[in-house]
């Protein structure tokens, strides 16, 4: 392929892929993002292959391993095209099935369709599925559709249309222009809006200015920019390319956290595509303007998510934080002007430019606009991840898509923003999701992560848990954060195993100020968020720990007791067989008992327990 | 030791000062931990101090200075795998294996470690054995991986 | 220049000036520990901490590292800069209850026993030995490891540092006197630092004046006439002793 050198051969380009589309053409796509991996989805995708050549019908149906498709929960999933039938579950034994009857004589298998636990009745296609029904997927949907490794597929659904449609009819200062009307703000977590800041690099003093892309999503929880740049590469490299343009950079970087292997791979294909096209390095489509991109590997430090100590380690030095009294759009990566994005803020950029700012902040609020990813995890049922209208309300997060609770059991909180964020307790189920609002609540948007909490869940283990990480993952440069953490969690530690005290939770709030007030970065700034928030909305938790010695949700080891109940136990001796301890005694066929001096509370005798004969209390 | 890797390892990013993280990965990949001669050498051939290397070896997650067993338990303690009572797998490996999580057993067969979210939050709570995943773990499935992994 | 108010004091002052060298020309004292004229300021301590009004907002930041800008009004002694400076106090005595600095500071702002426990560390990670070694000694003898609640000042690998050249920067700027150093029978050991140096002897008096190590050290840095190297500065004359002297701290 010889390089892009004008709108007329990209236009020619898109033709010609498009001539290789066909619509009707029947398609096996099998999600590969990391949950269906985990699943095992790459000997589904294989036993395809070998089903589709043992029948000799490669000529008549192509099979994709697309992005992740979000319903995690369902994995591995495969949908059947044009016809959009969804299967899920899938395992290597079904792979006959499906071919010989979807794809050859267009029958369902009933087996592998979705059931909706509410009604009881069978989903044929995708989209009907509820999980997918409240969601607007304009920036995650495509990750379904295409192969990330293929440049072609993303060409085909119209990407890089925006970037040729820049560099040839826009000026940067109206690229800024377009994308500061649309209202988009930034998806790493602080909101602040992008068009601004791009203006404020383009204006800083310099005479090289960087962009970098913000991918170490550090946030225990979630995964959607994981998910981005394994699934829809380009749209992030589309979305850097139009930034630097707008901006006047010619270098850019993408910091990867280490453990997304394959994130660095598919970003590494991508821009090795994006180079043979033309799209990237010197002299884009024609347009004069140079521009590349390199890629970097974190080491494993969420403080590195913060951008001085992003740029740091950049520069290959320590990944500590540093004063922001000058702002990194003045003086960033090697004291330069830099612009700072994560993720999913540059993959909104392509879909602005292409569909208009008026379109795009017709969705969200007033002050949100656009739509936002989540990942949906912890005790919820349909668990995975979805994007939403900024507005949504958080009921509707949780009980029409997420499917509500299992096991039937009670909401209790939903915690967003990760460890700078905050539990958000049920007579907050209503709030409209925005920027505002999840501020208000003490919490915050955050990079999206949402976890569920139900009744089995301590909200002083939840705040002492975010310690923990917070603790370890402090660069412990600066004394209120590095100190004022160690000192809660000893505090919170105490309480948890029943050592509290009278005034502990006035003592928490007392550091917690001071910690958020003079902390040098905000990790330190936002680190008291899990702690205020759930004395906030928990604060009866916290007394019940402290002053009658109890932990509500029975999770905290030293405030509960296992025993067995002599009515129910029938004597089977799974218990016996499990306990570490040998704590539990009894003769074969009678009522056993429990030595609690022997008992670590490891809980294996209540998993295993089939006659719900051993009480936690 | 054979210090020709770590030179060919730092031809690959050109000698360049600011890369000195990926090549600490690099050379992590290729001995399995960071051994101190490699890291002396590294810093001589870059010019960079040593006292940046060492720093920069025990600031991020990634390295381990010691070296690591042959077999590696990976247990994510993502909040999600958490609320889903990642904790009492990750104790009950630490009793089953006679070692803390950051520790490698005596006869250098398993190494345990943790990490925070692994971005599979669908299978938690999730432990990772030698890059293959084990979700929905219990401690009823944590005995019978643990018997697989004696086998082998 | 810009114009801003330092507790009720308009002055003037060169944009991007540390607040702190600004109210230190008016007399008014901010308590540090992480901070020296002489190196980058690096803000960790927090101790430096004063409310600065911008635009009508309120908030608290660092003097050491915070630049003059126009308009700003400074409060260096508010009740929120008092609450959160004696916190900070506390939360230090709390990690090093037995260093003399930190209970002469808790003395001053009234802080009592620590509520969150009576560590003896003896290091408060300020940093000081670090830049110093670095930034102006050059050596790279020693650095930050570890990270969090584990971070601490040592050399690589816990083991004398071959870059070490016994200056003894580092244990003069140490506010806790953490760093220990000691001259005996011709070598210099810090005990800290897991390292000793023979020291020169004069070669007119025979006392011991200085590491070999530092003395090369310069010599290969600097064009110095090679009398500096045998002699002690007592038998020098006095104009090599000045020389001496304008290599700042070594
Ligand atoms: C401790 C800490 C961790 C952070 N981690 C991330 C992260 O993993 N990904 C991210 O995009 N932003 C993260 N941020 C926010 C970034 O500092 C920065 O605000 C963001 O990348 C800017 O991009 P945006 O304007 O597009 O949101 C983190 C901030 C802090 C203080
Ligand atoms: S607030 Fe925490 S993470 Fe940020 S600089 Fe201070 S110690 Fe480091
Ligand atoms: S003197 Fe300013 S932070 Fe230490």
């Amino acid at each position: 392929m010889s390089k892009i050198k004008s709108t007329e051969d990209f236009e020619k380009l898109q033709e010609s892929v498009n001539k290789t589309r066909d619509p009707e053409r029947l398609c096996i796509t099998v999600c590969s993002g990391t949950g269906c991996h985990a699943y095992g989805c790459e000997k589904v995708t294989q036993a395809f292959v070998e089903e589709i050549r043992n029948r000799d019908l490669q000529d008549k149906v192509d099979i994709r391993t697309t992005g992740c498709h979000g319903f995690c929960e369902r994995g591995p999933i495969v949908v059947i095209h044009p016809q959009e039938v969804f299967y899920q579950r899938v395992k290597v034994e079904d792979v006959a099935d499906v071919v010989s009857e979807t794809i050859l004589k267009k029958n369902i298998v009933d087996r592998l369709l979705y059931v909706d636990p509410n009604t009881g009745k069978q989903i044929i296609c995708e989209k009907d599925v509820p999980f997918y029904k409240k969601q607007r997927r304009i920036i995650f949907g495509n990750n379904a559709l295409i192969d990330p490794t293929s440049i072609d597929d993303y060409i085909a659904l119209g990407g890089y249309a925006a970037l040729s449609k820049v560099l040839w009819e826009m000026k940067p200062l109206e690229v800024i222009d377009v994308i500061k009307k649309s209202g988009l703000r930034g998806r790493g977590g602080g909101g602040f809006p992008t068009g601004r800041k791009w203006e404020f690099c383009r204006n800083a003093e310099g005479d090289r200015r960087y962009v970098i892309c913000n991918a170490d999503e550090g946030d225990p929880g979630a995964y959607m920019d994981r998910s981005l740049l394994e699934g829809n590469p380009h749209s992030v490299l589309e979305g850097m390319i139009i930034g630097a343009y707008a901006i006047g950079s010619h270098q850019g970087f993408i910091y990867v956290r280490n453990e997304y292997p394959l994130a660095v791979k598919n970003v590494t294909i991508a821009i090795q595509q994006a180079r043979e096209y033309g799209l990237l390095d010197r002299d884009i489509i024609g347009s004069g303007f140079d521009f590349e991109i390199k890629i970097t590997r974190g080491g494993g430090a969420f403080v590195c998510g913060e951008s001085t100590a992003l740029m740091a380690s950049l520069e290959g030095k320590l990944g500590e934080p540093r004063a922001k009294y000058v702002h990194t759009v003045e003086k960033g990566l090697w004291d330069n002007p830099t612009n700072l994005n994560n993720v999913e803020t540059w993959a909104n950029v392509p879909v602005i430019i292409n569909k208009g700012w008026q379109w795009y902040s017709d969705i969200g609020t007033e002050h949100s606009k656009g739509t936002k990813i989540f990942s949906l995890v912890g005790k919820i049922n349909n668990t995975g991840l979805i994007e939403v209208p900024m507005g949504i309300s958080l009921r509707e997060i949780i009980f029409d898509i997420g499917g509500g609770i299992p096991e039937g059991k009670k909401f209790k909180a939903v915690q967003t923003g990760g460890p700078s964020g905050g539990c958000i307790p049920e007579s907050l189920l209503d709030l409209l999701v925005d920027f505002e609002k999840l501020t208000e609540t003490g919490s915050m948007m955050g990079s999206g992560g949402m976890i569920v909490m139900d009744e089995d869940t301590c909200m002083v283990d939840v705040a002492k848990y975010f310690l923990n990480f917070l603790k370890e993952e402090s660069c412990g440069k600066c004394v209120p954060c590095r100190e004022g953490i160690r000192a809660m969690l000893e505090i919170l530690t105490r309480i948890t195993e029943g050592e509290g005290e009278e005034g502990d939770v006035e003592l928490l709030q007392e550091l917690s100020e001071v910690v958020a007030e003079t902390s040098l970065c905000a990790l330190g700034g936002t680190a008291p968020n899990p702690v205020l928030t759930t004395i906030k909305y928990f604060r009866d938790e916290y007394e019940a720990h402290i002053k009658e010695k109890r932990c509500p949700a029975g999770v905290c080891p030293a405030l509960i007791q296992y025993s067995i109940d002599t009515e129910r136990c029938t004597g089977c001796g799974a218990c016996v067989k499990v306990c570490p301890q040998e704590a539990i005694s009894g003769q074969r066929k009678q009522p056993h008992s429990l030595d609690q001096a022997k008992c670590i509370k490891c809980g294996a005798c209540l998993e295993v327990c089939k006659f719900e004969a051993v009480i936690k209390r | 030791m054979n210090l020709v890797l770590v030179d060919d390892i730092i031809a690959r990013y050109r000698w360049e000062k600011a890369a000195i993280i990926a090549i600490l990965q690099d050379i992590q990949r290729e001995f399995n931990y960071l051994p101190q001669e490699a890291l002396t050498y590294a810093a001589s051939r870059l010019a960079i101090p040593l006292t940046q290397v060492y720093s920069l070896a025990t600031f991020y997650r990634a390295f381990s200075l010691k070296p690591r067993g042959k077999h590696l338990i990976t247990v994510c303690l993502g909040t999600a795998c958490h609320v889903r009572g990642a904790v009492r797998i990750l104790e009950k490996l630490e009793r089953e294996l006679g070692i803390k999580a950051g520790e490698t057993t005596d006869d250098m067969r398993v190494s345990l470690e943790t990490v925070n979210c692994l971005g599979a939050c669908a299978l938690g709570p999730i432990v990772v054995i030698d890059g293959q995943y084990h979700g929905q773990m219990t401690s009823v499935k944590t005995d019978s991986i643990l018997k697989k992994l004696r086998k082998l | 220049m810009v114009s801003l108010t330092i507790d009720g004091n308009v002055v003037q002052a060169e944009e991007r000036t540390p607040l702190i060298k600004i109210a230190e020309k008016l007399g008014i004292r901010i308590p540090t520990l992480c901070y020296h004229p002489a190196l980058e300021p690096y803000g960790t301590c927090r101790l430096c901490t004063v409310e600065v009004v911008k635009k009508g907002r309120a908030r608290l930041v660092t003097a050491c590292n915070y630049p003059a800008e126009e308009g700003i009004v400074v409060h260096t002694k508010s009740e929120r800069v008092i609450k959160a400076r004696k916190l900070i106090i506390e939360l230090l005595l709390s990690r090093c209850s037995k260093a003399k600095v930190i209970q002469e500071l808790a003395e001053e702002y009234g802080v009592k026993e620590p509520r969150f426990g009576e560590g003896d560390e003896d290091c408060i990670l300020c940093g000081l030995c670090v830049r110093v070694c670095s930034e102006i000694v050059g050596a790279n003898a020693i650095s930050f490891t570890s990270r969090g609640i584990d971070r601490e000042v040592s050399t690589p690998f816990h083991i004398a540092s071959e870059e070490c050249i016994g200056c003894g920067a580092c244990a003069y700027l140490c506010p806790t006197d953490a760093i220990k150093l000691e001259d005996i029978k011709g070598t210099r050991k810090i005990e800290r630092w897991d390292t000793s140096r023979p020291l020169q002897r004069c070669s007119i008096c025979g006392n011991y004046f200085a590491p070999v190590a530092q003395l090369e050290y310069i010599k290969n840095r600097l064009n110095l006439p090679e009398e500096i190297f045998q002699n002690c500065p007592n038998c020098r004359r006095k104009s090599y002793a000045e020389q001496v002297a304008a290599l700042g701290h070594i």
